[in-house]
């Protein structure tokens, strides 16, 4: 009983000696202890009617299943990915994917196809990314450069991504540092992926070719938090321009992340900035006990250029085909294979991630690089066994495994067993250097799994069918010009205005500030109140209503131009605002007529009061004075409203006696 | 000899470069008035403007700088590279057919210059086997490069020279031929090579890329393992093109030489099979005949190169409104043949008479094709088509204009004797002339129709 917890008295005591902590109670003398360094590269859609290199339109989107054709395509590496042709790359041809792209005739042309060569880029695009570029303080090239970007995945039928720097070495400010920024670039977007299972991945197009920019950061944030934060400034800057797409994918970013002595890994895709602090918090730490596994494997294994796995197919008939959830979806053609792993023991189950131990990295690898689906492995530490303990000591047996070593059972398509045990091989040596160079996938619960080995750095070479674009003086000059105002300003200015700060990320994610300023300063309503009637009672309606296709935020300020003109309290803004956002067509009067408002003069209000009061005397024999004021405030409220301030109706009520 | 130190770098540019001592190549640190810049100086396109500078920043991109703006430069450093495509000796394997590549100067395998962009050309067996290491397991390669030129520069000149060294081959025993071309005039060296290379004893293929090969969704890799696989084993001993059927990476459709031609800018499955069905599809599984009537691999060396070529030779290409001037003219200057692609059933309008009976009785060689380019020439149903035949002209069946162009090229580089122009000309060679045409030869898809779009929607095309 004492060897089957083994696993995972393991992990939890590996756990314990990398000194994990979880987010909640990390403090930055955490993040200083293992040396976290995050940057950021931020990807925003811009709102063009039409693609950036094609005239397709830009932002119709269609469902997985909606298509009007499938093209089949190959992504070859090319001799610049690798320099040289291996055995690794030949093995790469062979487990290939296919990769199809699902089509919809009205978002996708030949070009999107790769079938013809780019047409001019979108000067809209290039304009409004050159106003973010401005306003993010690059310095901003003479001459844009379109440069291809290899993306071997398929996700991009050329193989590459067009892709054009505007600027470099600017910065943004966060509310207590500034973050430099190496350079912003315009670029086509990437198709949706639908599915890839085993040797086939398949997109759709529609996104494809969409204007995107990209902000990257230097590695300037050194807690989980900032990189959130950072994240919201550069997106907040991004929206202040109105140019930018807003809604699901509009804005996504990807995060790297390295702890001290680990390795910049790409965390990729992540949707939500809420996410971003605790997969870097996982992701510094994984890097952190790849150290730690990386000490402990140079402690036991003296010659590690030597080091082998040692493998053999194995007879399915070991495994009970009815109760492994391992043999599930085994197929006929499908091969087991064991797999050694000298000196290994205590790895394979060693903390890695929450609920996640080395094995994982080598499973997650089987599953990418050997297209093998999960569940693809058990093996010796498995903190859930898949196979019974009898099958497991036969095994070890046969394989003549010392106390000290690691072993892997695998399964998987014949074709793809090479691959698999290549793959093995390869990330158990990637343990004696610490933590190998990739990108990762993310998901809601902070954890990441392996995506893709890190493309080399020199994927990127001039597009020989586009010219180069001058951007001349003036013309940068014009844009200069008419910059909106930058984010922390407007930050900055929603402070002083005692604006709460629970509003800052709705007014500024939804680029309100400009029309809050305009408010306050033309309407002359005081700053307080028109922050939370945004920030709060705004946000609430989107919560609770479906807003109309003609509504837009300028109506507000129709609205509360009308209430002042009209001379009304402002608080009838509250009962109006749901009205205005369902029915924006209504007229001001027909809304009055709505809410059932009627003008009462203040004079006939508090003869009402008392009137009240006394009604309540006759009903109510209690003496709690709290629950006659809010029975008092509810029965005069609706009547009140737009005609007495609320501030001095409540005060009215409470001195009711005096 | 002195190195270039400013590629490409011309007028302003070039100035700015000598005055603050920095070459191409030359890491610097740039003060300008939008801020600093830090790369390494990039040659220029020699067609682009004369005041920017090519830089590629660290992040590996590259930008331009203005060379107005700038204020200072200085050169920090200094990194010539030098791209060479890895070369690995082709694998010899015993008991694989050997495969000859000529090469015309189209490069079908190339690796992009990471810096300068410039295309450089994989070639040698050793190259081509480093680009596409799949070729080893089909056949023997070896290469020879017989010119350098664009595929709009190929001519008459080039078609012979690559006729008598197919010639060569064939009598020195080789199993198949390859020859990578560019694409834009691929058809029409495919008619020559068929008119000048008579009766082959094995597949002559012809093999071009639309999407160059320094990209991951090349075309060319592929299109080499089919071409070379058709002339390894495929059982069609004729001058064949062999390129994309689908635009998917799937299979690859061979083509006549006589009966092909190139008809979209850009498109992978550029080349169709006009008035007739493809000759056959080739995977790298096998090659499978979709029609029978093709001449088939022999395991002798016999060939009779006729290298041939009249270069006084013309298509016009009718427009309503022609002004006889244009025919005339083309006499004046001593053309020998004319090819007309008409309209319709091979038309032109009748101010053009007298200047095409002019032509004829010179000694003109007339021949009538359409700008349909699918179905015949029938000059017999209207009376202005019995006109234009009483005047001379011959009507050239379903030859496409760009193959009777090359036909009429090749005879009248051997006779000139009116009579027997014509019966070669009319003398059907590979299908050039079909007696009959199948009813799904002609097959132009029109998208938004309801059976055509289920069809695109089922099968991956």
């Amino acid at each position: 009983m004492k060897y089957k917890s083994y696993p995972l008295k393991n992990y939890s005591q590996t756990k314990a000696e990398i000194g994990y902590v979880p987010r909640k109670r990390s403090t930055q003398e955490t993040y200083d202890r293992i040396g976290f360094m995050s940057g950021l590269e931020v990807h925003q859609q811009l709102d063009t009617g039409k693609k950036l290199f094609c005239r397709c339109p830009a932002g119709i989107y269609q469902k997985d299943d909606d298509y009007d054709a499938e093209i089949i395509r190959h992504m070859r590496p090319t001799l610049s990915e690798l320099g040289e042709y291996d055995g690794t790359a030949l093995m790469e041809f062979k487990t290939r994917k296919d990769i199809i792209y699902r089509i919809k005739n009205i978002t996708t042309c030949t070009y999107d196809t790769d079938d013809t060569p780019p047409f001019p880029i979108n000067h809209d695009a290039l304009e409004i990314a050159l106003e973010i570029s401005l306003l993010k303080k690059l310095n901003i090239v003479g001459e844009v450069h379109i440069t291809r970007k290899q993306y071997l995945d398929g996700s991009i039928p050329t193989g590459f991504q067009r892709t054009g720097i505007l600027g470099v070495e600017g910065e943004i400010e966060l509310t207590n540092k500034k973050i430099r920024l190496i350079q912003l670039s315009l670029e086509e977007d990437s198709c949706r992926e639908v599915s890839d299972i085993g040797h086939t991945r398949t997109y759709r197009t529609d996104r494809l070719g969409m204007p995107l920019i990209e902000t990257v950061t230097y590695p300037d944030m050194v807690n989980p938090d900032e990189v959130a934060e950072a994240c919201q400034f550069i997106r907040f800057l991004n929206r202040s321009t109105g140019k930018v797409r807003t809604g699901i994918g509009a804005a996504r970013q990807d995060v790297n992340v390295s702890c001290r002595g680990g390795t910049r890994v790409e965390i990729k895709g992540v949707s939500h900035i809420k996410w971003i602090p605790e997969l870097t918090h996982n992701e510094a730490f994984r890097q952190w006990a790849l150290l730690h596994i990386r000490e402990k494997l140079l402690k036991k294994i003296k010659k590690t250029t030597e080091w082998t796995i040692k493998f053999k197919e194995l007879d399915s008939r070991y495994f009970n085909i009815k109760k492994s959830p391992f043999i599930k979806f085994i197929k006929s053609d499908y091969k087991f294979y064991v797999v050694l792993l000298p000196g290994f023991k205590g790895i394979l189950s060693h903390f890695t991630q929450p609920g996640k131990s080395f094995a994982d990295e080598i499973s997650d690898r089987l599953k990418v690089i050997a297209c093998i689906e999960q569940p693809n492995m058990t093996h010796s530490e498995a903190l859930k066994p898949m196979i019974s303990d009898q099958v497991m000591a036969s095994i070890k047996e046969e394989m003549d495994m010392k106390p000290a070593d690691g072993l892997v059972v695998f399964r998987g398509p014949e074709d793809d067993i090479k691959t698999g045990l290549e793959t093995i091989e390869e990330r158990c040596k990637w343990a004696f250097e610490g933590v190998p160079n990739e990108t990762r996938k993310s998901f809601a619960d902070g954890t990441t799994i392996f995506e893709r080995v890190l493309p080399g750095p020199d994927r990127m070479y001039p597009d020989t069918d586009s010219a180069p674009i001058p951007l001349k003086d003036d013309y940068i000059e014009k844009l200069r010009k008419r910059l909106p105002e930058e984010t922390i300003k407007a930050y900055r200015q929603m402070k002083k205005w005692n604006i709460p700060e629970d509003t800052y990320t709705y007014i500024l994610r939804n680029n309100l500030y400009p029309l809050i300023s305009k408010i306050i300063n033309k309407l002359g309503y005081e700053p307080k109140f028109v922050g939370t009637l945004f920030g709060h009672k705004l946000k609430y309606l989107d919560r609770q209503f479906e807003q109309s296709k003609d509504f837009n935020y300028d109506k507000i300020f129709s609205l509360l131009e009308n209430i002042k003109n009209n001379g009304y309290e402002k608080e009838l803004v509250f009962e109006m605002l749901p009205v205005v956002y369902q029915k924006p067509k209504i007229d001001f009067l027909s809304i009055l007529a709505l809410i059932n408002y009627k003008k009462i003069s203040e004079k006939q209000l508090l003869a009402d009061l008392s009137f009240l009061k006394k009604k309540h005397s006759d009903i109510c024999h209690s003496n709690n004075s709290e629950a006659r004021y809010n029975w008092l405030m509810g029965q005069i409220r609706p009547k009140a409203i737009g005609n007495i301030s609320l501030a001095k109706l409540k005060e009215t009520v409470r001195n009711i006696d005096s | 000899m002195s190195e270039d130190h400013f590629q490409g770098y011309k007028g302003e540019a070039l100035e700015v470069l000598k005055k603050y001592k920095v070459r191409v190549w030359g890491q610097v640190d740039i003060e300008t008035t939008r801020g600093n810049f830090t790369g390494t100086v990039l040659p220029r396109s020699e067609s682009d403007d004369d005041f920017h500078l090519v830089l590629k920043i660290p992040t590996g991109y590259n930008v331009g700088i203005d060379v107005h703006n700038i204020k200072s430069m200085t050169e920090t450093g200094y990194k010539k590279a030098n791209y060479k495509i890895p070369e690995k000796e082709f694998p010899y394997t015993e008991g694989l057919p050997n495969v000859k590549l000529f090469g015309t100067g189209g490069t079908i395998a190339s690796r992009l210059d990471y810096r300068t962009g410039a295309v450089i050309p994989a070639f040698t067996p050793g190259e081509l086997y480093g680009a596409v290491p799949e070729l080893a397991d089909i056949c023997n390669l070896t290469t020879e490069k017989l010119f350098a030129v664009f595929s709009e520069n190929m001519g008459p000149e080039q078609y012979k020279k690559l006729a008598i060294a197919i010639g060569k081959e064939i009598e020195n025993g080789i199993d198949g031929i390859v020859i990578g071309h560019g694409t834009d005039t691929l058809h029409h060296t495919a008619a020559a090579l068929t008119y000048m290379i008579k009766d082959p004893p094995i597949p002559i293929v012809m093999v071009g890329s639309q999407r160059s090969s320094d990209r991951p969704s090349s075309d060319a890799a592929l299109n080499l393992m089919h071409a070379n696989y058709t002339a390894a084993y495929g059982q069609i001993a004729e001058v064949l093109v062999c390129m994309f059927g689908p635009t998917s990476d799937d299979y690859a459709l061979l083509h006549r030489g006589t009966r092909v031609r190139k008809m979209h800018s850009s498109y992978r499955s550029t080349f169709r099979t006009l008035g007739d069905i493809p000759l056959a599809t080739a995977t790298r599984q096998g090659v499978k005949p979709l029609k029978n009537n093709f001449k088939p691999r022999r395991n002798d060396k016999n060939v009779e190169i006729l290298p041939y070529f009249e270069e006084k030779v013309s298509i016009v290409y009718y427009y309503p409104n022609m002004q006889p001037d244009i025919i005339d003219s083309l006499v004046e200057n001593g053309y020998k043949g004319i090819v007309i692609a008409g309209t319709g059933l091979g038309h032109v309008n009748k101010p053009l008479y007298p200047a095409i009976e002019r032509a004829t009785k010179k000694g003109v060689h007339i021949y009538m094709t359409v700008q349909t380019m699918w179905g015949y020439v029938h000059m017999f149903v209207y009376d202005t088509g019995r006109d234009l035949m009483a005047k001379g002209v011959v009507p050239a069946e379903n030859m496409l204009p760009e193959v009777a162009y090359i036909k009429l090229g090749w005879t009248l580089g051997q006779t000139n004797d009116p009579k027997e122009v014509k019966k070669i000309m009319l003398t059907p060679v590979n299908d050039d002339i079909t007696s009959r045409e199948p009813y799904n030869g002609y097959l132009v898809y029109q998208g938004g129709l309801p059976e055509v779009e289920e069809f695109i929607r089922k099968v991956r095309k």
